[in-house]
């Protein structure tokens, strides 16, 4: 019993709680058991069972007075950059190691508000700078999956949002919160075999996250199914008058709307996300090329010029405003304070010691790219290259409804294999910054297998505020490739 | 030699001085955040998340803030800009939680401006503005509580400042003086800022520079946080004698930032050129471009208070004031208030006689008892209808003058009306003529002699003949009356 609760999705889960088949606390007791069984992969910096046993009494007995929300008694776990009034909130850094937020995030208190249950905070890279969740003070979280050839080797999840997804797949939670400043969902939930979404840009309020880069920050959810993303989407958005970034927008039922009809639809394939893709990659975009015609879409070619521009663009313009958002953290009022003789040598030691080697290195490329002489060449150059970006897309926009990528350049690379320069590191992005530069929403889906049995994943871009498209199209992706069922016969046949 | 050049050993030297006023901004709340900026409480105890730079917590824009800026803008006859855009000021300081200020730099919400500063002799000289932008405050360190720690309080930090630059127009450190004094009025004409220097509401940084008359200017130093009026008078005396010296010996004059301390009365280095922030300035991405609509700023418009400058003008027009009389009255947006209340309230049918005469009581006997009391025309309790009602007397003849400053004494103290006053104490002026002739009958047989001198051609012994009169009458006697009277019966 308590297994299989756990293989349900969100959605699933939501109607056996409505149908009375079983209550949310066997639901969170399924989950919390599953936690602990495996640890191992290290996705949660914190398990608050406690608390959510206690919500999940709650929600029985809202469930029980009809009176529940739309996430009633759906045990979800939160990304450890989303503050929780109460629980320690750490960004997966040391120097906010001891930080307990005296507020509640915008995101997590819309989910609260829905009745949702927290089992815990979220490993990921620290200040969700990285690619693939080695840069937590909390240790690298393990990708549930492994290879077919090398099944002893340990996998990364992808980053920063690592421990979402590792906790997604690996049935720790119904669902999680996520963020994406570059590809912070969309990668990692493609090395781990989920969906994820990145909103447009202003979707979900930032207060109460914490900011790397607050031009690009967005948060979004990650879960198993589309339909999955498409509610927790719903729940999380909203407009929050704390953010003044926050678009006034009405938030739409994308789960009732959602339909898997793409026919008329118009997919444009961008020729510079084909440049040097692997056989592989290839063939997967292919499928998804095949799977979207075959339901009623037209495919177009189409170009991004700026795009190969995009990589080195967000590497100026993300670490410019880390610098910056990063300064607060000086041992003052909160967090890490290792103590010198004179103000400076505080900041010093406390920043030294509180921050790690990523983390310091963008904080000295922002300010870098920020400090006079350098910024018209850096800065400023940058903030014209993401502006003519932008416009490519909403050119390329005039003629298509979506675009169709790979998520990835590769599959989930071996964590003793990890890149040794950040550059090869930092090319992990390549496909996910773009959308982050020009405001957009993109999701991935899971739609095939590596040959190694490794999960792949597609890529669907849309104009601003075109989440519905993306859900609906999604879906038609999600419908056709049966991956669950690609799943079952890969072990089948292994 | 124009006055404003100054003789060295070696020629002369003309003096430059350009002026950075904050100016807190009249708001309950700070500008991103609603926390109270009310002055003197108990130390972090007006600071809230964002204020404390709590980690996720974001700025919001206090629109009162914006709207108080564009009228300073307008008042400052400045360019109100319909989009301006903030910008992160990036440095370390322990009272500045976020390690960045939020301040307006490449595009600030007003662009050029100027004022009319008054100098001496009526004469007015026009001191150009660069521009106005909005920016938070920081918090104070207090570094006297204890011998090796740093107290901080983030009370101040956030709160909203309007900085005000000038164009480096200024010769002399009167000018400058005389800057700060207007700009001051205005800023409390308009209400955007209270003007209160020593709760740090309005503070200067001086840029002070010497160069030969005719030549490029000097390299400059930039004098911090002048906190008063005469402090920017002292701290560029000083300066500028400071780099006279310096010059004059053949030396170079250091661009560096100096503080002024006010017990010395001199300047010192704080930190040079190479010292310098490099600020590292861009867009705040928490914040979009603040963008203003032309409604919105005629609306702001529309709530502008009657200037000094403009003010002073209708008075001279309308009443007859000397330039320097209405130049007093309007310097204090109170007294200007108190005048033209008392103005109004006044029912005499020589209506700008009566407005002439009551700018005279106004700024003698009124801020004679002020200065005696030690009190302003806040704190007084002298109502405007009484000083009308005082004028009203001596111009219907009901008291002279003199006795006016009787009752005017009688009436500071004891707060009653005037007109009871004159009632209550039988002061009341007698111009009937039967009495006063009976009086004057008594004085001339009485004095026959004076009166055959006069007649014999001493004239100036009618004189003397009204003050017997007076004298005779109590002082009551109307003296118009008392003049007719006498210069009939004696021939």
């Amino acid at each position: 019993m308590t297994t299989s609760l756990t293989k349900l999705s969100l959605t699933a889960a939501r109607d056996g709680l409505l149908n009375k088949e079983f209550t949310a606390q066997e639901l969170t007791t399924a989950h919390l058991d599953i936690m602990a069984e495996k640890r191992n992969l290290n996705a949660y910096i914190t398990e608050t069972s406690e608390l959510a046993l206690e919500q999940a009494k709650e929600s029985d007995a809202r469930l029980a007075a009809g009176t529940q929300g739309a996430l009633e008694g759906l045990p979800i776990a939160v990304k450890d950059l989303f503050c929780t009034k109460g629980v320690r909130t750490t960004a997966g850094s040391k120097i906010l190691d001891n930080f307990i937020p005296p507020y509640e995030s915008t995101v997590t208190q819309n989910l609260w508000n829905a009745g949702a249950v927290m089992l815990g905070k979220l490993n990921m890279d620290e200040f969700a700078m990285g690619s693939a969740n080695l840069n937590s003070a909390y240790g690298p979280v393990l990708n549930p999956w492994r290879r077919m050839d090398a099944p002893a080797k340990e996998l990364v999840p992808g980053g920063s949002s690592g421990g979402s997804v590792a906790a997604v797949a690996g049935h720790m939670a119904l669902a999680a919160t996520a963020s994406d400043t570059g590809g912070s969902i969309r990668q990692p939930a493609a090395f781990c075999g989920v969906v994820g979404i990145k909103p447009t840009y202003g979707l979900c309020s930032r207060r109460g996250m914490i900011a790397f880069a607050s031009s690009l920050d967005q948060a979004g959810p990650v879960a198993r199914t589309v339909r999955d993303a498409a509610l927790m989407t719903q729940v999380m958005a909203s407009h929050d008058p704390w953010d003044s970034t926050s678009l006034n927008v009405d938030i739409p039922d994308y789960l009732s709307n959602i339909t898997s009809d793409v026919r008329g639809l118009r997919i444009g394939l961008p020729k510079e996300y084909r440049e040097n893709l692997s056989e592989e990659m290839s063939t997967l975009l292919q499928k998804g090329i095949d799977w979207l015609t075959t339901a009623g879409a037209t495919i177009h070619n189409v170009s991004l010029p700026m795009s190969p521009f995009a990589l080195p663009t967000y590497y100026v313009i993300a670490p410019a405003e880390a610098s910056s958002n990063l300064a607060k953290y000086d041992g003052l009022r909160y967090g890490l304070r290792i103590p010198g003789h004179s103000l400076d040598e505080m900041y010093e030691n406390t920043r030294r010691e509180g921050f790690g080697p990523e983390v310091r290195r963008r904080i000295l490329i922002g300010t870098y790219v920020l400090s006079a002489g350098y910024y018209d060449a850096y800065y400023l150059k940058a903030q014209k290259v993401r502006t003519l970006i932008a416009k490519d897309f909403e050119r390329v926009f005039q003629e298509v409804d979506v675009l169709l990528t790979p998520t990835t350049p590769t599959e989930a690379f071996p964590i003793d294999e990890k890149p040794v320069d950040p550059v090869t590191m930092y090319l992990n992005d390549i496909f996910t910054v773009t959308v982050n530069l020009a405001d957009l929403p993109g999701i991935s889906v899971p739609v095939g297998l590596s040959k190694t049995g490794l999960p792949l994943g597609l890529q669907l871009i849309g104009p601003k505020l075109s989440e519905q498209r993306l859900f609906n199209t999604s879906l038609a992706l999600e419908e056709a490739a049966r991956f669950e069922e690609q799943v079952k016969n890969l072990h089948k046949g292994a | 030699m124009s006055k404003n050049l100054i003789e060295g050993r070696t020629g002369l030297w003309e003096v430059v001085i350009g002026l950075e006023v904050h100016a807190q901004i009249v708001s309950r709340s700070k500008l991103f955040c609603g926390c109270s900026t009310d002055f003197g409480a108990e130390p972090n105890t007006q600071v809230g998340f964002f204020g404390a730079s709590m980690p996720g917590m974001l700025p919001v824009l206090n629109h009162a803030c914006v709207d108080q800026a564009i009228k300073t803008g307008l008042g400052l006859n400045g360019k109100v800009n319909l989009v301006s855009v903030f910008d992160r000021k990036n440095y370390f300081y322990a009272d500045l939680p976020s390690g960045y200020q939020i301040s307006q730099f490449t595009h600030p919400i007003v662009t050029g401006g100027y004022l009319d500063i008054d100098l001496e002799d009526d004469e007015t000289k026009r001191i150009h503005l660069t521009r106005i932008h909005m920016e938070q405050d920081a918090g104070k360190s207090i570094h006297d509580l204890h011998p090796s720690k740093t107290y901080i309080d983030l009370n101040r930090s956030g709160i909203a400042l309007m900085e005000i630059v000038s164009e480096p127009e200024m010769r002399s450190s009167a000018e400058a003086m005389a800057y700060m004094k207007k700009l001051r009025t205005i800023l409390r004409y308009l209400g955007t800022c209270d003007g209160n220097m020593e709760q740090g509401s309005l503070r200067a940084d001086a840029n002070v520079s010497l160069h030969r008359p005719g030549t490029p200017f000097g390299t400059r130093a930039e004098i911090k946080n002048v906190n008063s009026v005469r402090f920017v008078g002292q701290a560029i005396e000083y300066e500028i004698y400071r780099q006279l010296e310096i010059l004059e010996d053949g030396g170079e004059v250091k661009q560096e930032t100096r503080l002024f301390d006010p017990t010395k009365g001199e300047t010192r280095s704080m930190r040079n050129k190479e010292d310098a922030h490099d600020y590292r300035y861009f867009p705040d991405p928490d914040l979009r471009p603040l963008r203003l609509t032309q409604e919105r700023i005629e609306a702001v418009r529309a709530t502008m208070p009657e200037l000094p400058d403009v003010k002073k003008a209708r008075l001279m027009a309308d009443f007859g004031l000397s330039p320097y009389d209405a130049g007093v009255i309007v310097g204090e947006q109170e007294i200007a208030t108190f005048y033209e209340q008392t103005v109004t309230a006044s029912k005499a049918k020589e209506h700008s006689q009566a407005a002439k005469m009551i700018a005279n009581w106004l700024m003698g006997e009124v801020f004679a008892a002020l200065n005696r009391d030690s009190k302003t025309i806040e704190t007084m309790s002298l109502p405007a209808a009484h000083l009308a009602q005082l004028v009203d007397l001596i111009l219907d003849d009901t008291i002279s003058g003199k006795i006016a400053k009787d009752v005017f004494a009688k009436m500071w103290e004891s707060g009653k009306e005037p007109g009871a006053l004159v009632d209550e104490l039988g002061l009341r002026q007698i111009s009937d003529t039967g009495a006063i002739e009976k009086a004057i009958d008594e004085l001339l047989a009485k004095d026959a002699a004076k009166v055959a001198e006069y007649k014999a051609g001493k004239e100036q012994l009618f004189g003397y003949f009204v003050g017997q009169t007076m004298k005779a009458m109590h002082g009551k006697a109307n003296p118009g009356v008392v003049n007719g009277l006498l210069k009939k019966k004696l021939g």
